[in-house]
Protein backbone atom coordinates (compact mmCIF):
# COMPACT_ATOMS: atom_id res chain seq x y z
CA UNK A 1 0.00 0.00 0.00
CA UNK A 2 2.98 2.22 -0.70
CA UNK A 3 0.92 4.37 -3.00
CA UNK A 4 -1.59 5.16 -0.36
CA UNK A 5 1.07 5.90 2.16
CA UNK A 6 2.64 8.39 -0.16
CA UNK A 7 -0.13 10.86 0.06
CA UNK A 8 -0.16 11.03 3.81
CA UNK A 9 1.08 14.41 4.84
CA UNK A 10 4.60 14.33 6.10
CA UNK A 11 5.41 10.85 4.89
CA UNK A 12 9.18 10.54 4.91
CA UNK A 13 10.84 8.47 2.27
CA UNK A 14 14.31 7.02 2.86
CA UNK A 15 16.96 8.62 0.65
CA UNK A 16 20.38 7.07 0.23
CA UNK A 17 23.54 7.81 -1.71
CA UNK A 18 25.42 4.85 -3.19
CA UNK A 19 28.96 5.95 -3.87
CA UNK A 20 32.17 4.53 -5.31
CA UNK A 21 35.16 6.18 -3.69
CA UNK A 22 38.65 6.08 -5.16
CA UNK A 23 40.04 4.59 -8.33
CA UNK A 24 38.12 1.33 -8.07
CA UNK A 25 36.25 0.61 -11.29
CA UNK A 26 34.13 -2.33 -10.11
CA UNK A 27 30.61 -0.96 -10.20
CA UNK A 28 28.46 -4.07 -10.62
CA UNK A 29 27.94 -4.53 -6.92
CA UNK A 30 27.08 -0.88 -6.37
CA UNK A 31 24.52 -0.97 -9.18
CA UNK A 32 22.93 -4.14 -7.87
CA UNK A 33 22.67 -2.62 -4.41
CA UNK A 34 21.19 0.58 -5.85
CA UNK A 35 18.51 -1.42 -7.62
CA UNK A 36 17.74 -3.44 -4.50
CA UNK A 37 17.28 -0.22 -2.55
CA UNK A 38 15.02 1.20 -5.22
CA UNK A 39 12.94 -1.96 -5.21
CA UNK A 40 12.57 -1.56 -1.46
CA UNK A 41 11.03 1.87 -2.05
CA UNK A 42 14.06 4.05 -1.29
CA UNK A 43 15.20 6.98 -3.38
CA UNK A 44 18.74 6.19 -4.44
CA UNK A 45 21.20 8.76 -5.69
CA UNK A 46 24.09 7.11 -7.50
CA UNK A 47 27.38 9.01 -7.52
CA UNK A 48 29.16 7.24 -10.33
CA UNK A 49 32.77 6.07 -10.26
CA UNK A 50 35.98 7.64 -9.03
CA UNK A 51 34.68 9.90 -6.31
CA UNK A 52 36.81 11.59 -3.70
CA UNK A 53 35.53 11.51 -0.11
CA UNK A 54 35.01 15.28 -0.37
CA UNK A 55 32.78 14.90 -3.43
CA UNK A 56 30.80 12.12 -1.78
CA UNK A 57 30.18 14.17 1.33
CA UNK A 58 29.14 17.23 -0.64
CA UNK A 59 26.72 15.11 -2.67
CA UNK A 60 25.31 13.55 0.51
CA UNK A 61 24.64 16.98 1.97
CA UNK A 62 23.15 18.54 -1.16
CA UNK A 63 20.93 15.51 -1.67
CA UNK A 64 20.00 15.41 2.03
CA UNK A 65 20.31 11.63 2.21
CA UNK A 66 19.78 9.55 5.35
CA UNK A 67 22.56 7.12 4.52
CA UNK A 68 25.70 6.82 2.44
CA UNK A 69 26.56 3.35 1.14
CA UNK A 70 30.19 3.04 0.07
CA UNK A 71 31.33 0.31 -2.27
CA UNK A 72 34.95 -0.76 -2.63
CA UNK A 73 36.59 -3.80 -4.18
CA UNK A 74 40.01 -2.34 -4.76
CA UNK A 75 41.60 -2.26 -1.34
CA UNK A 76 41.74 1.46 -0.50
CA UNK A 77 38.85 1.26 1.96
CA UNK A 78 40.98 1.76 5.08
CA UNK A 79 41.71 5.30 4.00
CA UNK A 80 38.57 6.18 2.02
CA UNK A 81 35.77 4.93 4.28
CA UNK A 82 36.92 6.57 7.54
CA UNK A 83 37.65 9.76 5.61
CA UNK A 84 34.01 9.99 4.54
CA UNK A 85 32.85 9.58 8.14
CA UNK A 86 35.33 12.18 9.31
CA UNK A 87 34.29 14.75 6.70
CA UNK A 88 30.61 14.25 7.46
CA UNK A 89 31.40 14.94 11.09
CA UNK A 90 33.35 18.04 10.13
CA UNK A 91 30.34 19.35 8.21
CA UNK A 92 28.00 18.69 11.11
CA UNK A 93 26.34 15.89 9.19
CA UNK A 94 27.24 13.01 11.47
CA UNK A 95 23.55 12.07 11.57
CA UNK A 96 24.00 10.59 8.09
CA UNK A 97 24.61 6.85 8.56
CA UNK A 98 27.53 5.31 6.66
CA UNK A 99 27.72 1.66 5.65
CA UNK A 100 29.94 -0.14 3.20
CA UNK A 101 30.24 -3.18 1.02
CA UNK A 102 32.70 -4.99 -1.19
CA UNK A 103 35.80 -7.07 -0.66
CA UNK A 104 37.83 -6.61 2.51
CA UNK A 105 40.42 -8.57 4.45
CA UNK A 106 38.62 -9.96 7.46
CA UNK A 107 40.79 -8.11 9.97
CA UNK A 108 39.81 -4.73 8.49
CA UNK A 109 36.13 -5.08 9.27
CA UNK A 110 36.29 -4.36 13.04
CA UNK A 111 38.61 -1.43 12.37
CA UNK A 112 36.18 0.06 9.88
CA UNK A 113 33.36 -0.27 12.36
CA UNK A 114 35.46 1.40 14.98
CA UNK A 115 36.03 4.26 12.57
CA UNK A 116 32.29 4.84 12.37
CA UNK A 117 31.17 2.65 9.47
CA UNK A 118 27.97 1.22 10.91
CA UNK A 119 27.97 -2.04 8.98
CA UNK A 120 29.99 -3.86 6.33
CA UNK A 121 28.49 -6.19 3.74
CA UNK A 122 30.62 -8.77 2.00
CA UNK A 123 29.92 -10.76 -1.19
CA UNK A 124 27.24 -13.35 -0.72
CA UNK A 125 25.09 -11.31 1.65
CA UNK A 126 21.51 -11.75 0.44
CA UNK A 127 20.05 -8.53 -0.92
CA UNK A 128 17.07 -8.89 1.36
CA UNK A 129 19.41 -8.65 4.32
CA UNK A 130 21.14 -5.57 2.92
CA UNK A 131 17.76 -3.89 2.55
CA UNK A 132 16.46 -5.02 5.92
CA UNK A 133 19.48 -3.57 7.64
CA UNK A 134 18.64 -0.12 6.24
CA UNK A 135 15.02 -0.40 7.28
CA UNK A 136 16.12 -1.29 10.79
CA UNK A 137 19.02 1.11 11.22
CA UNK A 138 18.23 4.17 9.16
CA UNK A 139 15.50 6.55 10.16
CA UNK A 140 14.46 9.23 7.73
CA UNK A 141 15.61 12.34 9.56
CA UNK A 142 13.46 15.16 10.76
CA UNK B 1 11.16 35.74 9.60
CA UNK B 2 12.15 32.26 10.69
CA UNK B 3 15.70 31.08 11.13
CA UNK B 4 15.36 28.69 8.22
CA UNK B 5 14.25 31.40 5.80
CA UNK B 6 17.25 33.50 6.81
CA UNK B 7 19.57 30.57 6.29
CA UNK B 8 18.15 29.68 2.89
CA UNK B 9 18.23 33.26 1.70
CA UNK B 10 21.87 33.50 2.71
CA UNK B 11 22.68 30.38 0.74
CA UNK B 12 23.19 27.90 3.59
CA UNK B 13 23.56 24.57 1.79
CA UNK B 14 22.29 22.31 4.54
CA UNK B 15 19.24 24.49 5.13
CA UNK B 16 18.45 24.47 1.41
CA UNK B 17 18.93 20.72 1.16
CA UNK B 18 16.69 20.02 4.14
CA UNK B 19 13.99 22.38 3.00
CA UNK B 20 13.78 20.67 -0.38
CA UNK B 21 13.51 17.37 1.46
CA UNK B 22 10.64 18.68 3.55
CA UNK B 23 8.93 19.94 0.41
CA UNK B 24 9.31 16.53 -1.18
CA UNK B 25 8.06 14.73 1.91
CA UNK B 26 5.15 17.15 2.13
CA UNK B 27 5.83 18.22 5.68
CA UNK B 28 2.91 20.52 6.54
CA UNK B 29 5.04 23.20 8.26
CA UNK B 30 6.85 23.84 5.01
CA UNK B 31 3.98 25.90 3.74
CA UNK B 32 4.72 28.79 6.10
CA UNK B 33 8.41 28.71 5.23
CA UNK B 34 7.60 28.92 1.52
CA UNK B 35 5.36 31.90 2.14
CA UNK B 36 8.14 33.76 3.91
CA UNK B 37 10.63 32.73 1.27
CA UNK B 38 8.56 33.97 -1.63
CA UNK B 39 9.73 37.60 -1.46
CA UNK B 40 13.28 36.34 -2.08
CA UNK B 41 12.31 34.63 -5.33
CA UNK B 42 11.86 35.88 -8.86
CA UNK B 43 15.46 36.73 -9.65
CA UNK B 44 16.78 33.50 -11.14
CA UNK B 45 16.56 32.58 -14.80
CA UNK B 46 15.02 29.14 -15.15
CA UNK B 47 15.92 26.88 -18.05
CA UNK B 48 14.12 23.57 -18.63
CA UNK B 49 15.96 20.79 -20.41
CA UNK B 50 13.81 17.94 -21.56
CA UNK B 51 13.86 15.08 -24.04
CA UNK B 52 13.61 11.32 -24.34
CA UNK B 53 15.65 9.04 -22.05
CA UNK B 54 19.34 8.90 -22.87
CA UNK B 55 19.53 11.72 -25.40
CA UNK B 56 22.26 13.40 -23.35
CA UNK B 57 20.39 15.88 -21.18
CA UNK B 58 22.57 15.45 -18.12
CA UNK B 59 25.75 15.64 -20.14
CA UNK B 60 24.50 18.85 -21.73
CA UNK B 61 23.57 20.29 -18.35
CA UNK B 62 27.02 19.41 -17.04
CA UNK B 63 28.71 21.25 -19.90
CA UNK B 64 26.37 24.21 -19.64
CA UNK B 65 27.27 24.52 -15.98
CA UNK B 66 30.97 24.69 -16.86
CA UNK B 67 30.34 27.47 -19.36
CA UNK B 68 28.03 29.41 -17.06
CA UNK B 69 30.56 29.16 -14.24
CA UNK B 70 33.21 30.40 -16.63
CA UNK B 71 31.08 33.51 -17.05
CA UNK B 72 30.89 33.92 -13.29
CA UNK B 73 27.24 32.82 -13.00
CA UNK B 74 26.02 30.65 -10.14
CA UNK B 75 23.88 27.64 -11.00
CA UNK B 76 21.26 25.49 -9.32
CA UNK B 77 20.30 22.18 -10.88
CA UNK B 78 17.20 20.06 -10.37
CA UNK B 79 17.42 16.68 -12.02
CA UNK B 80 14.09 14.89 -12.01
CA UNK B 81 13.83 11.14 -12.58
CA UNK B 82 10.77 8.92 -12.51
CA UNK B 83 9.62 7.07 -9.41
CA UNK B 84 9.12 3.35 -9.93
CA UNK B 85 5.38 2.73 -9.95
CA UNK B 86 6.02 -0.69 -8.48
CA UNK B 87 8.10 0.05 -5.42
CA UNK B 88 7.76 3.80 -4.98
CA UNK B 89 11.54 3.96 -5.03
CA UNK B 90 13.79 5.55 -7.64
CA UNK B 91 17.32 5.50 -8.94
CA UNK B 92 18.48 9.05 -9.45
CA UNK B 93 21.38 8.76 -11.86
CA UNK B 94 21.68 12.19 -13.45
CA UNK B 95 24.13 13.34 -10.84
CA UNK B 96 26.75 10.91 -12.14
CA UNK B 97 27.35 13.20 -15.12
CA UNK B 98 27.55 16.35 -13.04
CA UNK B 99 29.53 15.21 -10.02
CA UNK B 100 32.65 17.15 -11.10
CA UNK B 101 30.81 20.32 -10.04
CA UNK B 102 30.10 18.88 -6.63
CA UNK B 103 32.80 20.84 -4.82
CA UNK B 104 32.10 24.12 -6.60
CA UNK B 105 30.32 26.37 -4.12
CA UNK B 106 28.64 28.24 -6.95
CA UNK B 107 26.76 25.09 -7.94
CA UNK B 108 23.99 23.26 -6.11
CA UNK B 109 22.79 19.95 -7.55
CA UNK B 110 19.67 18.19 -6.37
CA UNK B 111 18.10 14.99 -7.69
CA UNK B 112 14.37 14.57 -7.31
CA UNK B 113 12.02 11.70 -8.00
CA UNK B 114 8.66 12.36 -9.59
CA UNK B 115 6.78 10.65 -6.75
CA UNK B 116 3.70 12.10 -8.37
CA UNK B 117 1.07 9.50 -7.96
CA UNK B 118 -1.58 12.00 -7.01
CA UNK B 119 -0.10 14.98 -8.74
CA UNK B 120 2.90 15.64 -6.57
CA UNK B 121 5.71 16.14 -9.01
CA UNK B 122 5.04 19.51 -10.41
CA UNK B 123 4.26 21.17 -7.13
CA UNK B 124 7.38 19.91 -5.36
CA UNK B 125 9.60 20.76 -8.27
CA UNK B 126 8.14 24.24 -8.56
CA UNK B 127 8.71 24.86 -4.88
CA UNK B 128 12.25 23.50 -5.16
CA UNK B 129 12.89 25.97 -7.98
CA UNK B 130 11.73 28.73 -5.64
CA UNK B 131 14.17 27.55 -2.98
CA UNK B 132 17.15 27.59 -5.35
CA UNK B 133 16.00 30.97 -6.59
CA UNK B 134 15.82 32.32 -3.04
CA UNK B 135 19.26 30.96 -2.21
CA UNK B 136 20.58 33.28 -4.89
CA UNK B 137 21.41 31.11 -7.88
CA UNK B 138 21.59 33.10 -11.13
CA UNK B 139 20.52 30.22 -13.34
CA UNK B 140 18.41 27.20 -12.49
CA UNK B 141 18.58 24.25 -14.86
CA UNK B 142 15.75 21.73 -14.56
CA UNK B 143 16.26 18.37 -16.26
CA UNK B 144 13.19 16.23 -16.83
CA UNK B 145 12.57 13.18 -18.98
CA UNK B 146 10.22 14.44 -21.63
CA UNK B 147 7.76 11.64 -21.97
CA UNK B 148 4.62 12.50 -20.10
CA UNK B 149 2.30 15.36 -19.34
CA UNK B 150 4.00 16.01 -16.02
CA UNK B 151 7.26 16.73 -17.71
CA UNK B 152 5.74 19.10 -20.20
CA UNK B 153 4.02 20.73 -17.31
CA UNK B 154 7.27 21.41 -15.53
CA UNK B 155 8.31 23.39 -18.51
CA UNK B 156 5.70 25.98 -17.58
CA UNK B 157 8.01 27.01 -14.79
CA UNK B 158 10.90 27.67 -17.14
CA UNK B 159 11.68 30.92 -18.89
CA UNK B 160 13.40 29.03 -21.66
CA UNK B 161 12.69 25.43 -22.57
CA UNK B 162 15.23 23.37 -24.44
CA UNK B 163 14.11 20.20 -26.19
CA UNK B 164 16.91 17.72 -26.78
CA UNK B 165 16.76 15.19 -29.60
CA UNK B 166 19.22 12.87 -31.27
CA UNK B 167 19.81 11.99 -34.92
CA UNK B 168 17.60 9.36 -36.42
CA UNK B 169 14.44 10.35 -34.62
CA UNK B 170 12.66 11.01 -37.92
CA UNK B 171 9.39 9.31 -37.16
CA UNK B 172 9.63 10.20 -33.53
CA UNK B 173 9.56 13.86 -34.40
CA UNK B 174 6.11 13.35 -35.84
CA UNK B 175 5.08 11.77 -32.59
CA UNK B 176 6.64 14.54 -30.58
CA UNK B 177 4.66 17.16 -32.37
CA UNK B 178 1.55 16.55 -30.35
CA UNK B 179 3.10 17.60 -27.10
CA UNK B 180 6.65 18.55 -26.82
CA UNK B 181 7.34 20.43 -30.00
CA UNK B 182 5.03 23.26 -29.01
CA UNK B 183 6.83 24.01 -25.79
CA UNK B 184 10.35 24.18 -27.19
CA UNK B 185 12.04 27.57 -27.29
CA UNK B 186 15.32 26.05 -28.42
CA UNK B 187 15.90 22.68 -30.08
CA UNK B 188 19.16 20.84 -29.71
CA UNK B 189 20.05 17.85 -31.83
CA UNK B 190 22.66 16.26 -29.58
CA UNK B 191 25.03 13.42 -30.48
CA UNK B 192 25.66 15.20 -33.76
CA UNK B 193 28.80 13.09 -34.05
CA UNK B 194 26.41 10.39 -35.17
CA UNK B 195 25.02 10.01 -38.64
CA UNK B 196 21.85 11.79 -39.64
CA UNK B 197 22.06 14.98 -37.59
CA UNK B 198 21.49 17.19 -40.65
CA UNK B 199 18.46 15.20 -41.58
CA UNK B 200 16.98 15.56 -38.11
CA UNK B 201 17.67 19.29 -38.15
CA UNK B 202 15.90 19.59 -41.51
CA UNK B 203 12.92 17.56 -40.38
CA UNK B 204 12.62 19.74 -37.32
CA UNK B 205 12.94 22.94 -39.30
CA UNK B 206 10.18 21.85 -41.61
CA UNK B 207 7.85 21.09 -38.75
CA UNK B 208 8.54 24.32 -36.96
CA UNK B 209 8.14 26.42 -40.07
CA UNK B 210 4.81 24.80 -40.84
CA UNK B 211 3.62 25.82 -37.43
CA UNK B 212 3.41 29.53 -38.17
CA UNK B 213 1.49 30.62 -35.16
CA UNK B 214 4.34 29.26 -33.08
CA UNK B 215 6.59 32.14 -34.00
CA UNK B 216 4.10 34.77 -34.96
CA UNK B 217 4.91 36.71 -31.84
CA UNK B 218 8.52 37.01 -32.90
CA UNK B 219 10.46 34.07 -31.52
CA UNK B 220 11.36 31.43 -34.01
CA UNK B 221 12.92 28.51 -32.14
CA UNK B 222 16.49 27.99 -33.27
CA UNK B 223 17.64 24.47 -34.04
CA UNK B 224 21.18 23.75 -32.94
CA UNK B 225 23.45 20.76 -33.08
CA UNK B 226 25.67 19.68 -30.21
CA UNK B 227 28.06 16.99 -29.12
CA UNK B 228 27.73 17.23 -25.40
CA UNK B 229 30.38 14.63 -24.55
CA UNK B 230 32.91 16.55 -26.65
CA UNK B 231 31.83 19.96 -25.34
CA UNK B 232 30.78 21.06 -28.81
CA UNK B 233 27.90 23.42 -29.49
CA UNK B 234 27.44 24.44 -25.87
CA UNK B 235 28.44 28.07 -26.27
CA UNK B 236 25.85 28.41 -29.05
CA UNK B 237 23.15 27.01 -26.79
CA UNK B 238 24.00 29.55 -24.11
CA UNK B 239 23.94 32.33 -26.67
CA UNK B 240 20.46 31.32 -27.78
CA UNK B 241 19.34 31.24 -24.16
CA UNK B 242 20.57 34.82 -23.84
CA UNK B 243 18.78 35.74 -27.08
CA UNK B 244 15.56 34.24 -25.80
CA UNK B 245 16.00 35.98 -22.48
CA UNK B 246 16.45 39.30 -24.29
CA UNK B 247 13.43 38.54 -26.45
CA UNK B 248 11.25 37.94 -23.40
CA UNK B 249 12.48 41.14 -21.82
CA UNK B 250 12.04 43.23 -24.95
CA UNK B 251 8.33 43.82 -24.56
CA UNK B 252 6.59 44.89 -21.40
CA UNK B 253 3.26 43.47 -22.60
CA UNK B 254 4.77 40.13 -23.41
CA UNK B 255 6.45 40.00 -20.06
CA UNK B 256 3.35 40.78 -18.10
CA UNK B 257 1.31 38.36 -20.20
CA UNK B 258 3.86 35.67 -19.40
CA UNK B 259 3.84 36.49 -15.71
CA UNK B 260 0.08 36.34 -15.73
CA UNK B 261 0.06 33.00 -17.51
CA UNK B 262 2.60 31.59 -15.09
CA UNK B 263 0.56 32.82 -12.14
CA UNK B 264 -2.58 31.26 -13.59
CA UNK B 265 -0.84 27.97 -14.14
CA UNK B 266 0.90 27.87 -10.77
CA UNK B 267 -2.17 28.79 -8.80
CA UNK B 268 -4.42 26.34 -10.65
CA UNK B 269 -1.93 23.55 -10.02
CA UNK B 270 -1.52 24.54 -6.41
CA UNK B 271 -5.25 24.48 -5.78
CA UNK B 272 -5.57 21.11 -7.50
CA UNK B 273 -2.68 19.77 -5.48
CA UNK B 274 -4.07 20.98 -2.19
CA UNK B 275 -7.53 19.64 -2.86
CA UNK B 276 -6.04 16.30 -3.79
CA UNK B 277 -3.90 16.30 -0.66
CA UNK B 278 -6.69 17.22 1.66
CA UNK B 279 -9.58 15.29 0.20
CA UNK B 280 -7.71 12.23 -0.90
CA UNK B 281 -5.47 11.92 2.12
CA UNK B 282 -8.54 12.13 4.30
CA UNK B 283 -10.58 9.48 2.57
CA UNK B 284 -7.59 7.21 2.17
CA UNK B 285 -6.86 7.38 5.86
CA UNK B 286 -10.48 6.88 6.82
CA UNK B 287 -10.81 3.86 4.55
CA UNK B 288 -13.55 5.52 2.54
CA UNK B 289 -11.40 5.45 -0.59
CA UNK B 290 -10.75 1.72 -0.38
CA UNK B 291 -14.43 1.09 0.26
CA UNK B 292 -15.46 3.06 -2.79
CA UNK B 293 -12.83 1.28 -4.91
CA UNK B 294 -14.17 -2.05 -3.77
CA UNK B 295 -17.76 -1.14 -4.58
CA UNK B 296 -16.82 0.12 -8.00
CA UNK B 297 -14.72 -2.96 -8.69
CA UNK B 298 -17.70 -5.13 -7.80
CA UNK B 299 -19.90 -2.89 -9.94
CA UNK B 300 -22.18 -2.16 -7.02
CA UNK B 301 -21.47 1.52 -7.43
CA UNK B 302 -20.68 3.70 -10.43
CA UNK B 303 -17.60 5.94 -10.19
CA UNK B 304 -19.62 9.07 -10.98
CA UNK B 305 -21.80 8.70 -7.94
CA UNK B 306 -18.83 7.75 -5.79
CA UNK B 307 -16.97 10.86 -6.88
CA UNK B 308 -19.95 13.16 -6.35
CA UNK B 309 -20.54 11.78 -2.89
CA UNK B 310 -16.94 12.15 -1.79
CA UNK B 311 -16.31 15.56 -3.28
CA UNK B 312 -19.55 17.19 -2.18
CA UNK B 313 -19.17 15.86 1.34
CA UNK B 314 -15.59 17.07 1.61
CA UNK B 315 -16.21 20.46 0.11
CA UNK B 316 -19.22 21.07 2.33
CA UNK B 317 -17.39 20.02 5.45
CA UNK B 318 -14.78 22.61 4.51
CA UNK B 319 -11.04 22.25 4.66
CA UNK B 320 -9.63 21.24 7.93
C1 LIG C 1 33.92 -8.61 -12.49
C2 LIG C 1 35.29 -8.24 -11.98
C3 LIG C 1 35.98 -7.26 -12.67
C4 LIG C 1 35.38 -6.50 -13.85
C5 LIG C 1 34.53 -5.33 -13.28
C6 LIG C 1 33.30 -5.03 -14.09
C7 LIG C 1 32.47 -3.95 -13.43
N1 LIG C 1 32.09 -2.94 -14.17
O1 LIG C 1 32.15 -4.02 -12.27
C8 LIG C 1 36.66 -6.03 -14.57
C9 LIG C 1 37.06 -7.09 -15.57
C10 LIG C 1 36.55 -4.68 -15.28
C11 LIG C 1 37.67 -6.04 -13.44
C12 LIG C 1 38.82 -5.34 -13.46
C13 LIG C 1 39.79 -5.40 -12.46
N2 LIG C 1 39.77 -6.19 -11.38
CO1 LIG C 1 38.27 -7.23 -10.86
N3 LIG C 1 37.03 -8.50 -10.36
C14 LIG C 1 35.85 -8.84 -10.83
C15 LIG C 1 35.28 -10.02 -10.01
C16 LIG C 1 35.55 -11.29 -10.79
C17 LIG C 1 33.83 -9.97 -9.67
C18 LIG C 1 33.33 -8.65 -9.09
C19 LIG C 1 31.85 -8.54 -9.23
O2 LIG C 1 31.34 -7.84 -10.11
N4 LIG C 1 31.10 -9.26 -8.40
C20 LIG C 1 29.67 -9.30 -8.43
C21 LIG C 1 29.13 -8.17 -7.53
C22 LIG C 1 27.60 -8.18 -7.53
O3 LIG C 1 29.58 -8.40 -6.25
P1 LIG C 1 30.31 -7.30 -5.35
O4 LIG C 1 30.79 -6.18 -6.17
O5 LIG C 1 31.25 -7.95 -4.43
O6 LIG C 1 29.09 -6.73 -4.48
C23 LIG C 1 28.41 -7.48 -3.50
C24 LIG C 1 28.97 -7.26 -2.10
O7 LIG C 1 30.34 -7.03 -2.07
C25 LIG C 1 28.16 -6.15 -1.55
N5 LIG C 1 28.47 -4.76 -1.85
C26 LIG C 1 29.32 -4.23 -2.74
N6 LIG C 1 29.26 -2.88 -2.72
C27 LIG C 1 28.36 -2.54 -1.81
C28 LIG C 1 27.91 -1.30 -1.37
C29 LIG C 1 26.94 -1.22 -0.39
C30 LIG C 1 26.41 0.09 0.03
C31 LIG C 1 26.43 -2.42 0.19
C32 LIG C 1 25.41 -2.35 1.23
C33 LIG C 1 26.89 -3.66 -0.24
C34 LIG C 1 27.84 -3.72 -1.24
O8 LIG C 1 26.90 -6.44 -2.07
C35 LIG C 1 27.02 -6.93 -3.42
C36 LIG C 1 25.95 -7.92 -3.68
O9 LIG C 1 26.09 -9.02 -2.82
C37 LIG C 1 36.14 -9.94 -8.71
C38 LIG C 1 36.39 -11.25 -7.99
C39 LIG C 1 35.28 -11.62 -7.06
N7 LIG C 1 34.98 -12.87 -7.02
O10 LIG C 1 34.68 -10.76 -6.40
C40 LIG C 1 37.45 -9.33 -9.22
C41 LIG C 1 38.29 -8.47 -8.28
C42 LIG C 1 37.40 -7.54 -7.48
N8 LIG C 1 39.09 -7.70 -9.22
C43 LIG C 1 40.31 -7.54 -8.82
C44 LIG C 1 41.30 -6.86 -9.55
C45 LIG C 1 42.69 -6.89 -8.97
C46 LIG C 1 40.98 -6.20 -10.75
C47 LIG C 1 41.95 -5.41 -11.62
C48 LIG C 1 42.93 -4.49 -10.87
C49 LIG C 1 42.64 -6.45 -12.45
C50 LIG C 1 43.77 -6.00 -13.31
N9 LIG C 1 44.96 -6.26 -12.81
O11 LIG C 1 43.53 -5.45 -14.37
C51 LIG C 1 41.03 -4.59 -12.53
C52 LIG C 1 40.82 -3.16 -11.93
C53 LIG C 1 39.62 -2.43 -12.48
C54 LIG C 1 39.45 -1.07 -11.85
N10 LIG C 1 39.63 0.00 -12.58
O12 LIG C 1 39.20 -0.97 -10.66
C55 LIG C 1 40.57 -8.17 -7.46
C56 LIG C 1 40.64 -7.13 -6.33
C57 LIG C 1 41.64 -7.50 -5.29
C58 LIG C 1 41.75 -6.52 -4.17
N11 LIG C 1 40.69 -6.28 -3.42
O13 LIG C 1 42.79 -5.97 -3.96
C59 LIG C 1 39.38 -9.19 -7.37
C60 LIG C 1 38.91 -9.44 -5.93
C61 LIG C 1 39.87 -10.49 -8.02
C62 LIG C 1 40.97 -11.17 -7.21
N12 LIG C 1 40.64 -12.15 -6.42
O14 LIG C 1 42.10 -10.78 -7.34
N13 LIG C 1 37.26 -6.83 -12.43
N1 LIG D 1 28.06 9.93 -29.05
C1 LIG D 1 27.60 10.80 -28.17
N2 LIG D 1 27.18 10.37 -26.96
C2 LIG D 1 26.72 11.27 -26.08
C3 LIG D 1 26.67 12.65 -26.39
N3 LIG D 1 26.15 13.29 -25.31
C4 LIG D 1 25.89 12.35 -24.39
N4 LIG D 1 26.24 11.13 -24.84
C5 LIG D 1 26.14 9.84 -24.12
O1 LIG D 1 24.79 9.45 -24.04
C6 LIG D 1 24.57 8.70 -22.84
C7 LIG D 1 23.42 9.29 -22.05
O2 LIG D 1 23.78 10.57 -21.62
P1 LIG D 1 23.02 11.32 -20.45
O3 LIG D 1 23.58 12.70 -20.37
O4 LIG D 1 23.02 10.51 -19.23
O5 LIG D 1 21.56 11.35 -21.06
P2 LIG D 1 20.20 11.80 -20.37
O6 LIG D 1 19.33 12.32 -21.44
O7 LIG D 1 20.48 12.68 -19.22
O8 LIG D 1 19.65 10.40 -19.84
P3 LIG D 1 18.46 10.13 -18.82
O9 LIG D 1 18.58 11.14 -17.72
O10 LIG D 1 18.70 8.74 -18.37
O11 LIG D 1 17.20 10.29 -19.61
C8 LIG D 1 25.89 8.74 -22.07
O12 LIG D 1 26.58 7.55 -22.30
C9 LIG D 1 26.62 9.92 -22.69
O13 LIG D 1 28.01 9.80 -22.61
C10 LIG D 1 27.14 13.09 -27.66
O14 LIG D 1 27.14 14.27 -28.01
N5 LIG D 1 27.59 12.12 -28.50
MG1 LIG E 1 19.90 12.50 -17.24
Amino acid sequence: MERNRQIKQGHRKIRVLVAKPGLDGHDRGARIIARAYRDAGFEVVYSGLHQTPEEIVQAAIQEDVDMVGLSSLAGAHMYLFPKVVELLREKGAEDIVVCGGGIFPEEDIPKLKEAGIKEIFIPGTPLSEVVKWVEEHVEPRD
Amino acid sequence: MSEIVKKVASGDIRAVAKLIRDIDDKVPEVREVLKDLYPFTGKAYVVGITGAPGVGKSTLVDQMVTHLRGNGQTVGILAVDPTSPFSGGAILGDRVRMQRHSLDEGVFIRSMATRGYFGGLTQSTRSAIDVLDAMGKDYILVETVGVGQDEIDIVQSAHTTIIVLVPGMGDDIQALKAGILEVGDIFVVNKADREGADRTVNDLRLMIEMDEKRYKDGWKPPILTAQAVFDKGIQEILEEIENHKAFLASSVERQSALQHEKARHDLTEMIKDQIIQEVLADIVNSGEFEQALQSIAERKLDPYTACDTIVSKKIKSGTR
